[in-house]
């Protein structure tokens, strides 16, 4: 094009094939927020853990007066319980202006108003949230199981525990669905990332206050299932194949899952529009 | 340049939509023909609800849309893939310079990322842009934000554009400036273009062609120049005397009367009549003329015999 010809020119270009959109939404909020440094610190403040427990594998495999830091199914449950304190600073960071901010600004209707469904809009900003907290839980928890089957020197260790790879996955996908979905709902719910975060922490701390107030008062665990930590910690003991800590039956806890991702799913549709139908 | 093969880009049928219990367009139907099509009416009228319709924001409770030959209950993807949108209020993606922003709604609606920005560059110069497509959106003026929206829904060279109050907020110069590039759009690049407003002269400077709502219902629609009506002459009237009560026995005599803010009356006669006719009346109403003075028909005699305004 000549540098001094700035009209309107028709595009004659290549289109890409429908049902995309939502990637190029994920791309775009990956790239913004990885740009912050101070989010760049504590994604390698969350892999201090995993440093830790590569350090412990090394040791337990070269050297045998470390024989008591072998890891074991406990271990890898506990790494990932580790990991719960960063997948919470993670979700409320990334998460809470995913679309809060976008309502502020009435980009809504400049999303919507373009090639892509509202399904696709929420899937790019769920994979958004997910790839972050995956990436410190997921992928080191992976990792590490890596390194253990690597540094054990024979097939035993990987024979013996070869459902450590699934229950890694599932409990680590769980994880970070449960935060992603309850977030990304509370996020559509307020055009203010803050009243948002405050929304998530107030859910997260209060469901896990209200159980601890029974358990105090009945000494029963049974209703363990009213909170979100307190679920996940339950299904991830027996997906780990550990003594369940609470005495709530693991049905009682996945459909306490469940029901909050179907709810949180439910809000998204409702509240994810192009236009504020007032009714 | 050829001219635009003249075809029907959007058609309404019997469209209705509500929210809640407000009928906010009622039993609408329409046909938007190739070119500048002006979507006139007061506010309150239904002008942003019809366009978020065809867009699928809102889903009428009757009746069928179609754009492009596509219909809007069953194709809204490839619809929005060749239409752009300039909405009324303020909308941006949080935390974006305009270019990157452009760019962004291009590879949205399709365009590989490389192509977006080159797209993204060469449309907000077109719109003005051009030196401050580095600066974050949210540090933008308001006629500036108006300009950014204009190219986001140009980005990815449309089929049809829907500007809805384009110029809102603009002052006098960006108002001509954004004027001219519709009007630009329209015939010279072809770019089939509906203009949502209540500004009568920004429609009257910018299409060939006007839908006028009023009340969720259309009340006229056609070419500017017929519905004018070029085979009637028009008057500027003034006179001494109950004025209303000439303007009523005016239009009781089967003339088209409109008073004016400055106590001015449009009288609309038959070419062969001419003034004439209205001394006649005057005289006969006992009714002194202080003033009559030929005019031409204007696109707010079409607005104001449209909804009833007298």
């Amino acid at each position: 094009m000549p540098i001094h010809d700035q009209t309107y020119r028709r595009y004659a270009g290549r289109r890409e094939p429908g049902g995309r959109a939502w990637m190029v939404v994920a791309v775009n909020g990956i790239r913004t927020i990885i740009k912050k440094r101070l989010f760049l610190g504590l994604l390698l403040l969350a892999w201090i853990p995993f440093v830790v427990g590569a350090v412990m594998v090394y040791l337990n495999a070269s050297f045998p007066q470390f024989t008591l830091l072998s890891m074991t199914a406990q271990r890898f449950r506990d790494f990932l319980g580790t990991q719960d304190f960063f997948v919470f600073v993670i979700t409320v960071w990334v998460g809470a202006g995913l679309i809060a901010n976008d309502k502020r600004a009435n980009a809504l209707q400049i999303y919507l108003s373009k090639p892509l469904t509202r399904t696709e809009y929420i899937t790019g900003k769920l994979v958004i949230l997910a790839a972050f907290l995956l990436l410190v839980t997921w992928v080191p928890a992976l990792l590490l199981l890596v390194l253990q089957v690597a540094f054990s020197g024979s097939f035993s260790f990987l024979r013996q525990n070869l459902y450590l790879f699934p229950a890694v996955t599932v409990f680590s996908f769980l994880q970070v669905l449960l935060a992603a979905f309850t977030m990304l709902a509370l996020s559509s719910l307020s055009k203010s990332s803050r009243y948002v975060a405050i929304l998530y922490a107030g859910a997260y701390l209060f469901s896990h206050a209200v159980f601890s107030v029974i358990y105090a008062i009945t000494g029963s665990t049974k209703l363990s299932w009213l909170s979100l930590p307190g679920t996940l910690n339950q299904i991830g003991d027996i997906i780990f194949r550990l003594p369940p800590r609470y005495s709530t039956h693991v049905v009682a806890s996945l459909l306490a899952v469940a029901v909050v991702i179907g709810v949180s799913i439910w809000v998204l549709e409702r509240r994810v529009r192009g236009v504020e139908v007032v009714s | 340049m050829a001219e635009p093969v003249s075809s029907t880009v959007v058609a309404l049928e019997s469209v209705s939509v509500a929210y809640g219990k407000n009928a906010a367009l009622r039993d609408v139907t329409a046909a938007f023909e190739g070119g500048a099509t002006g979507l006139l009416g007061p506010n309150g009228a239904g002008k942003s609800t019809l366009l978020k319709s065809l867009l699928g924001f809102l889903v009428p409770t009757s009746g069928r849309m179609t754009v492009l030959g596509l219909d809007v209950a069953h194709s809204a993807l490839e619809i929005r893939s060749r239409i752009g949108y300039m909405p009324e209020t303020d909308g941006h993606i949080p935390g974006m310079k305009a270019v990157s922003f452009v760019a962004y709604c291009g590879q949205l609606a399709g365009l590989p990322a490389t192509d977006a920005m080159q797209r993204a560059h060469e449309v907000l110069y077109y719109v003005g842009l051009g030196e401050a497509r580095y600066r974050n959106v949210e540090t933008y003026s308001t006629g500036m934000k108006q300009r950014i929206k204009l190219a986001q829904a140009l980005v990815h060279d449309p089929d049809v554009l829907f500007l809805d109050e384009p110029t809102n907020g603009m002052d006098p110069k960006g108002r001509d400036e954004m004027l001219e590039l519709i009007r630009d759009l329209a015939h010279e690049k072809q770019i089939n273009l509906i203009l949502s407003s209540h500004l009568l002269p920004d429609v009257e400077f910018t299409c060939d062609r006007v839908v006028v709502l009023d009340k969720g219902a259309v009340v006229a629609q056609g070419p500017i120049d017929a519905l004018k009506g070029s085979r009637r002459q028009v008057f500027e009237l003034r006179v001494k005397g109950d004025r209303h009560a000439f303007a009523a026995t005016l239009i009781a005599a089967g003339f088209e009367c409109h008073e004016t803010d400055e106590d001015v009356m449009r009288v609309f006669v038959e070419a062969k009549e001419g003034a004439r006719a209205l001394f006649a009346m005057a005289d006969r109403e006992k009714v002194q003329v202080r003033h009559l003075r030929p005019s031409v028909p204007t696109l707010e005699d079409v607005f104001a015999k449209a909804i009833g305004e007298k």
